[in-house]
């Protein structure tokens, strides 16, 4: 794996002068990882609830990743793409009914007790299928957990689920809990969700509601040698231009999620002892996405939506919203999933006079004013990003004679405008792709999903044909055949245009030169930093 | 100092109807912004299905109606039981009680900056209306005044913490420093400094310009006339008759500014990452969490209320015809 980090370092080795500290810098590099100190990181929110188990987002998982593990972790090298974290060996069923995990033995939690094969059947049947967001649809058909002994988990289903799905949802969606913690009492309300107690290599240490979490060193860890942090420190800055600050000044060490706005990262990367580093978020990408409303007569016609598609520039919103950190999207699946993606779906390409023809076609002829007609467009307000990509869109539409009206809400007005009310034509959503299409991107256009459900198909999209393809891979087991299906939706998708998929991005680190190991995985900001270490 | 209990119990029972409508009408308005407690918290929880979205609204008591809900917030409100706040899952005296030493601080560091500096600037102004001093400190103020305060926050930030790194960025305090005592107060000490002096300056303009004005109205009084007839030293009519007169409304500014002020620390805590009552509000309105807003402004309003007792006994030891009993 390539990796390229603009930073001022590379300014440094390119110029005669400082050959000499970018050597020593080097060095530094090629060192043996130093134990000790205390890593302080930027922190934008204070998740309600801070249980991996429970609540499988990126948000939860910046802190408590370090503290609770999954079974698996994402990898740049390791067989499919996989790293042991728990489990240490994984083989499903040639009938799709069970997959049966070898568990790591000698592993503690972080008050002592063994963690046991127990430990994960109560996670599994618990926790992950009745209460998580995300493992409510994938391990819907969990049936069972069997633990023939203390270091062997079988799952058995009841209907034929695709080993690969299970798999690829392993990093994000099996976060283990002790049993012991939360055997007894409410599960959702229990104390632990708030200062989580896991097996992985930093303890939890404190929370300072509006100041910091604190997480110290597990000397008991079950790789020997690890973690080589004594502390991080997550400070909580709601500010993002006075996180860029706090980095300049020293006062953190890192920045993940792009915290740090992508208008000063030219900046940023100019200034002394920080690196700008694009990768560690390539099994986390964010898809920008034009969410349309199918009730509205004008946007049921494919055409409109064809022209839509061919008025956006996307290219020109690479280069202008994300200045360059982000990859135009073909399709559904971003090219960044190398298992599913296909570049062989039918594209539409950047073409204004196409687009007004299409819209003539469809018979929606320019009025007196130059307006064929209006809609309303709301963007979501959770990054920077998709707000400009709303101003942009307003824009690109004018050109083609549709008249969009720009609605701003706040995250709560349009989670329920778009997702409950459907009081949209057009919405521009940020949807993740986590590993698989069968996590949470076929949602994105399946029909029959009730209202409310945030991040699915509210647009009231309904087309048997993608439906059936749908439940078809999701119940097929061979992997080859079910990547096959899934480069099917791919196309599908980008002929019908249920949705429009502009760009796909992943986020930005910002660090300091003594962070080592930054990004040495695709999740890096939300895997467990053992490996982290800072250089004096 | 009776009388001054009595005073604040008849102000607080007074203020009661006035706290009930402002408890009724948050209620209200936040009822009527789109979107409830689940769809905020939804909207960071990377999502979930339908059958958990009913359980969590079921949970935090969003599926009553309205009427019942508002019912229920007013019982347990008249057992003086601010209720729970579902975003932090948590009962809202002990969140709020947890950050308002913290807003106290700030806020009172920075009235004291505003107040403080505001009428010593205003003294000087108004010694001699018209002069240049005055010229100079009226212009200098409003430019003050119309700087908005994040931005000013921002400037002090890049150029105390990033530049000359003499202050730290944010924060209330060093994280997990160990100090304690001494060491501890002058290590909040430093991280005050910026927020205290961004939210003060800009609230400064107002006392200053308030305080001017007193003085040249004062001026132009036969008292004022008569004591430079008398050849009292104009130092000493400026400090004793001029700038005394010219107090009363300053204080009056005082009291209704405390409550500007809460309004102002929203910002200034977002920039500087202070874990206060400001930001605590903002983050409540997002997240559409009820009990937890009114819970604040109803604090707030105690303070408020508390705030302009005080003023009024301040008044009283400027100006002691106030306190003198006459038909009320």
């Amino acid at each position: 794996m390539k990796r390229q980090i603009i930073s001022r370092r590379g300014v440094l080795l390119a110029s005669g002068a400082l050959v000499a500290s970018g050597a020593l810098l080097r060095i530094a590099r090629a060192q043996a990882p130093r134990a000790g100190g205390r890593l302080t990181v930027a922190a934008d929110s204070e998740p309600r609830n801070l249980n991996p188990a429970i609540v499988a987002s990126n948000g939860v998982f910046f802190v408590a990743s370090k503290v609770v593990e999954p079974l698996a972790e994402a990898s740049f090298d390791g067989p499919d793409g996989l790293a042991p974290r728990l489990a240490t060996a994984w083989k499903g069923s040639e009938d799709g009914l069970s997959v049966t995990f070898a568990l790591r033995q000698g592993v503690k939690w972080h008050d002592g007790k063994p963690f046991t094969a127990a430990d994960v059947a109560f996670s599994a049947l618990k926790v992950w299928k009745p209460l998580q967001n995300l493992g409510r649809v994938v391990f819907k058909d969990l049936e069972a957990v069997d633990t023939p002994d203390d270091h062997t988990a079988i799952f058995r289903f009841a209907r034929p689920t695709p080993f690969q799905l299970i798999r690829n949802a392993l990093p994000a969606l099996t976060s283990v809990v002790p049993e012991h913690v939360f055997g007894s009492g409410d599960i959702a309300e229990n104390p632990a969700n708030n200062k989580p107690v896991g097996t992985g290599p930093f303890r939890f240490a404190e929370h300072r509601p509006g100041e910091f979490y604190r997480l110290e060193k597990n000397p008991d860890y079950w790789e020997k040698g690890q973690p080589y942090l004594d502390e991080i420190v997550y400070r909580v800055m709601p500010d993002r231009s006075a996180a860029a600050g706090a980095l300049e000044a020293g006062e953190i060490e890192l920045a993940a999620f792009s915290m740090v706005p992508l208008a000063d990262l030219a900046r940023l990367a100019k200034v002394p002892g920080l690196k700008v580093v694009p990768e560690g978020y390539e099994a986390l990408t964010y898809q920008l996405v034009v969410e349309i409303n199918h009730r509205r007569k004008e946007l049921a016609d494919r055409k409109v939506r064809q022209a839509i598609a061919h008025a956006i520039d996307k290219d020109f919103v690479v280069k202008t919203i994300f200045l360059g950190y982000a990859t135009p999207a073909t399709g559904p699946v971003p090219k960044s999933s190398k298992e599913f993606y296909t570049a062989d779906v039918p594209a539409t390409a950047f073409d204004v006079d196409k687009a007004n023809q299409l819209l003539d076609e469809a018979g929606y002829p320019r009025g007196g004013d130059g307006t064929r007609f209006r809609l309303k467009l709301l963007p979501a307000p959770y990054f920077n990003e998709t707000r400009q990509f709303g101003d942009y869109l307003k824009q690109a539409l004018a050109k083609i004679g549709i008249d969009a009206e720009l609605v701003n809400n706040d995250a709560a007005a349009h989670q329920k405008a778009v997702y409950t009310d459907h009081a949209f034509d057009l919405a521009v959503g940020p949807p993740v792709f986590r590993g698989d299409p069968a996590i949470s991107t076929t949602i994105l256009v399946e029909s029959g999903i009730p209202d409310g459900v945030p991040f699915s198909n509210q647009g009231g999209y309904a087309n048997p044909e993608l439906d059936a393809l749908i439940a078809k891979a999701a119940g097929t087991l061979d992997p080859a055949a079910r990547v096959e299906l899934y480069r099917q939706f791919q196309r599908l998708v980008a002929e019908d245009l249920p949705l429009i998929n502009v760009v796909d991005w992943g986020f930005i680190t910002v660090a300091s030169d003594k962070v080592m190991n930054v990004a040495d995985n695709p999740r890096w900001a939300v895997s467990n930093w053992a490996d982290t270490w800072l250089a004096t | 100092m009776s009388r001054a209990f009595a005073l604040l119990r008849r102000r607080l029972l007074g203020s009661i109807p006035v706290l009930l409508l402002v408890v009724v009408g948050t209620f209200l308005m936040l009822e009527a912004a789109p979107g409830d407690a689940v769809d905020a918290y939804l909207a960071t929880s990377g999502g979930g299905d339908a059958a958990l979205i009913a359980a969590l609204r079921e949970a935090w008591g969003l599926d009553r109606s309205l009427l019942a809900r508002l019912a229920a917030y007013l019982w347990s409100l008249a057992h003086l039981d601010l209720g729970w706040s579902v975003t932090f899952s948590r009962p809202v005296l002990e969140i709020i009680l947890e950050r308002l030493p913290t807003t106290l601080l700030l806020m009172g560091s920075a009235t004291a900056l505003s107040f403080g500096l505001g009428a010593a600037l205003g003294i000087v102004a108004g010694a001699r209306p018209g002069s240049a001093a005055d010229r100079l400190l009226s212009a200098g103020s409003l430019a003050l005044y119309a700087v908005p305060g994040f931005w000013l926050g921002l400037v002090l930030l890049v150029l105390f913490s990033v530049e000359l790194r003499w202050l730290p960025s944010g924060g209330i305090e060093s994280i997990a420093s160990g100090l304690s005592g001494f060491a501890r107060a002058a290590d909040v000490a430093r991280h005050l400094v910026l927020p205290v002096t961004a939210l003060g300056l800009i609230y400064m303009a107002l006392y200053l310009r308030v305080m001017r004005a007193g003085m040249a109205e004062a001026w132009r009084m036969e008292f004022a006339l008569a004591a430079r007839a008398r050849g009292i030293p104009r130092r000493r009519i400026v400090l004793r008759h001029i700038a005394r007169n010219a107090l009363l409304p300053l204080v009056t500014m005082l009291g209704l500014q405390s409550a500007q002020m809460l309004g102002g620390s929203v910002v200034i805590e977002t920039v500087f990452s202070v874990p206060g009552l400001g930001r605590l509000a903002g983050e409540a309105v997002s997240s559409r969490d009820t009990p937890l807003l009114i819970g604040i402004i109803l604090m707030s309003a105690v303070l408020v209320i508390v705030v302009n007792l005080a003023v009024d006994w301040l008044y009283g030891l400027l100006d002691p015809r106030v306190l003198a009993p006459g038909p009320a």
